[in-house]
């Protein structure tokens, strides 16, 4: 029983997280690079277009940083969830 | 030492390391044969998958398409790369903890059913010979453009190579061979990217000199220069797009979508040791992507600004024309593999480049595929530099067919006979039967590459529509849903293939005239209703799922199981 509430709230932490990178990851890729790239490309700084060098840049590295950070935040979390799960200790085949 | 004698040692040291890899990591069981074990590390894997995912395609081609698309080519940059972001979100730790190998292993667990299996190892088969098809082919070209050998020796000679190190080895040797080859492939790709970004901007990194000032003493910004040549010749500016927003959007999410619904890339993830390590696994794969595929933007940049001032002459403080007999050696030599195409249809000798805006009539035809591979040509890079990107064409070719060989061959011996048709064989037999699968998967793949079926090229929006369209939405909602059931994902998989294949092949194939803008839904080209294909397959295996009765306790037990660590 306690552990399925632990599962439940490990679970419910998890899908949060997920909601808020997918947000950012669809608004780097199909909100600035694609719906709004031709209003964002009015902005210039220097050689860089914003529009354009998020579609064709900083998208990219943008997708890179939120694996990571995920990976990141789950493994924080694991180790959260397996301190509350004192018992078995058991780990992955 | 020439061009050809070059590339003779670059393509012979690169071979003989593969080679070399195979024998130290032969496959001694089906663990070793289908998921090398899974004990690899996973920046090892994560290197590996980069290799597995850059293709002939990406090498060679990408570049060069979007040298051509300019804007649009976001579509391929995004799409080949955001799809990670989803398959380290919403599937690879959670397959990887389900363990056992394949897509078509899980959904056949998942959804309770020999049918669902089938279906999934028909669509793993079918898109993975979409795809060999092309790597044999990208072989038998660089050969013949590099090598003066025939196309089909070529093609032979790569086969013999994948041969040799898949069925021995299978995904244990594929795996560290794939290592050798994204080395060999990311090295060549960036060094004719450093010294042509040095070249026109003196920028050292090729990322830094797209956004930089030309190094002619001008003071232009690079793509202000790039704009003002293009429209000069009557073609759109360089940063603007053509296609419309909806329909880069659908193609863009279609491609992310399939991304993460191809067998050959699911599958390398089930090689780490658990799901921690196929979360942070997918990270160093997409950050080895990324390094090629921010450079590949500068590199079609760099590409067409020279391509244009090698059309486009000075003289006596005018710009001009070239004059045929006054092209560089290149060129010629690109025109007698058919890829570079100059009829002068005025008569006046001299080479009209010119776009759709123009009125004066275009008579050069260039194909996108020589911008990475003549690129170092055009720019007078040394000769060995020449050789190393004959090599790096080849890795990419040979590591992407590998791994589609070995979905092929596992989904031949494991999903179809030991779990569906003969589930009696020993561990034993079934490496046997993976190694001949593999060794006939081979053969296909060659005679494909040797004589490409016209089609090859339409059917690749095929592969990646049909696998956003059927594998990501089942997969998704396999764990995401308990409540998900077989009618359901049945159903949807069923509805969503059907509409995707109906409308592609209605447009490629049945009525290729009315393949425009103005007869497609919503502006919505084939290659982009994988997309909405998907949407479909949701709402249809939803709706089914609340109708019918909730799937047996075992099975949402074992969905409870794979979302913990």
């Amino acid at each position: 029983m306690k552990t399925s509430d632990s599962n439940r709230a490990y679970w419910r932490k998890n899908l949060q997280y997920l909601a808020i990178l997918l947000g950012i990851w669809f608004v780097t890729s199909f909100l600035c690079s694609i719906v709004f790239v031709e209003q964002l490309d009015r902005l210039q700084l220097g050689g860089y277009r914003i529009g354009f060098y998020f579609a064709q840049q900083a998208s990219i590295w943008i997708f890179v940083e939120l694996i990571f950070v995920y990976a990141m935040l789950m493994n924080r979390l694991d180790k959260k969830y397996r301190a509350t799960e004192d018992s078995e200790g058991e780990t992955q085949p | 030492m020439n061009v050809q004698a070059w590339t003779f040692v670059m393509v012979g040291i690169s071979f003989a390391l593969y080679i070399g890899v195979a024998i130290w990591s032969k496959a001694k069981s089906t663990g070793d044969f289908y998921v090398a074990g899974s004990n690899v590390h996973p920046i090892v894997n994560g290197m590996a998958t980069a290799a597995d995912w850059m293709s002939a395609a990406s090498f060679i081609s990408m570049a060069g398409l979007i040298a051509f698309m300019g804007r649009d080519g976001s579509v391929y940059l995004l799409g080949w790369t955001g799809g990670y972001v989803l398959l380290a979100l919403l599937l690879a730790p959670y397959l990887r903890k389900f363990g056992k190998y394949t897509v078509p292993d899980f959904v056949g667990d998942r959804y309770y059913s020999q049918l669902a299996r089938i279906v999934a190892v028909v669509c793993a088969i079918f898109v993975s010979f979409t795809y060999v098809a092309g790597q044999m082919r990208g072989v038998g070209i660089v050969f013949s453009r590099f090598l003066n050998v025939n196309i089909d020796v070529g093609v032979f000679i790569g086969m013999g190579i994948v041969f040799f190190y898949a069925v021995l080895g299978g995904m244990k040797g594929i795996t560290y061979t794939q290592v050798a080859q994204y080395c060999v492939l990311i090295f060549a790709y960036l060094v004719p990217a450093i010294f042509i970004s040095i070249l026109i901007t003196d920028n050292v990194i090729p990322q830094m000199g797209l956004v930089a000032k030309v190094a002619d003493g001008s003071g232009m910004y690079l793509l202000d220069r790039l704009n003002g040549l293009n429209e000069e010749l009557g073609f759109n500016r360089y940063t603007d797009g053509t296609k419309s927003t909806i329909d880069v959007f659908f193609i863009t999410a279609a491609l992310m979508l399939g991304t993460a619904g191809l067998p050959h890339v699911i599958i390398r993830f089930y090689t780490v040791r658990k799901a921690s390590e196929a979360r942070i696994s997918a990270g160093w794969a997409l950050l080895f992507i990324a390094i090629l595929y921010t450079t590949a933007p500068a590199v079609a940049v760099f590409a067409r600004t020279n391509l244009l001032k090698t059309v486009r002459v000075e003289q006596n403080g005018e710009m001009m024309d070239v004059k045929y007999e006054e092209v560089p050696e290149w060129f010629k030599n690109w025109e007698a593999t058919g890829l570079i195409k100059f009829e002068d249809r005025n008569g006046d000798g001299a080479i009209q480049y010119r776009g759709p805006k123009s009125d004066v009539p275009n008579e050069l035809t260039i194909d996108r595929d020589i911008i990475v591979l003549a690129n170092p040509e055009i720019a007078k890079l040394p000769n060995w530099i020449v050789g190393l990107v004959a090599a790096g064409g080849l890795a990419a070719a040979l590591s992407t067919a590998a791994g589609l060989l070995l979905v092929i061959s596992t989904a031949i011996a494991h999903d179809l006979l030991k779990g569906a048709l003969v589930p009696e064989l020993s561990e034993r037999q079934e490496l046997g039967a993976a190694r001949i699968a593999a060794g006939i998967a081979v053969c296909i793949a060659g005679y494909f590459g040797m004589d490409p079926p016209g089609f090859v090229g339409q059917v690749v929006a095929f592969a990646f529509g049909l696998a956003a369209s059927s594998f990501f939405p089942a997969i998704v909602m396999g764990i995401f849903s308990k409540r998900m059931n077989k009618a359901g994902a049945v159903s949807g998989m069923i509805v969503g293939i059907t509409f995707t294949a109906a409308y592609i092949v209605y447009f490629k194939f049945i009525n290729p005239a009315h393949n425009t803008p103005a007869h497609w839904w919503w502006g919505i080209s084939p290659e982009g209703i994988g997309t909405l294909g998907m949407v479909l397959n949701f709402i249809v295996s939803i709706a089914v799922s609340a109708l019918t009765p909730p799937p047996p306790a075992e099975v949402q037990a074992l969905v409870e199981d794979i979302r913990v660590p």
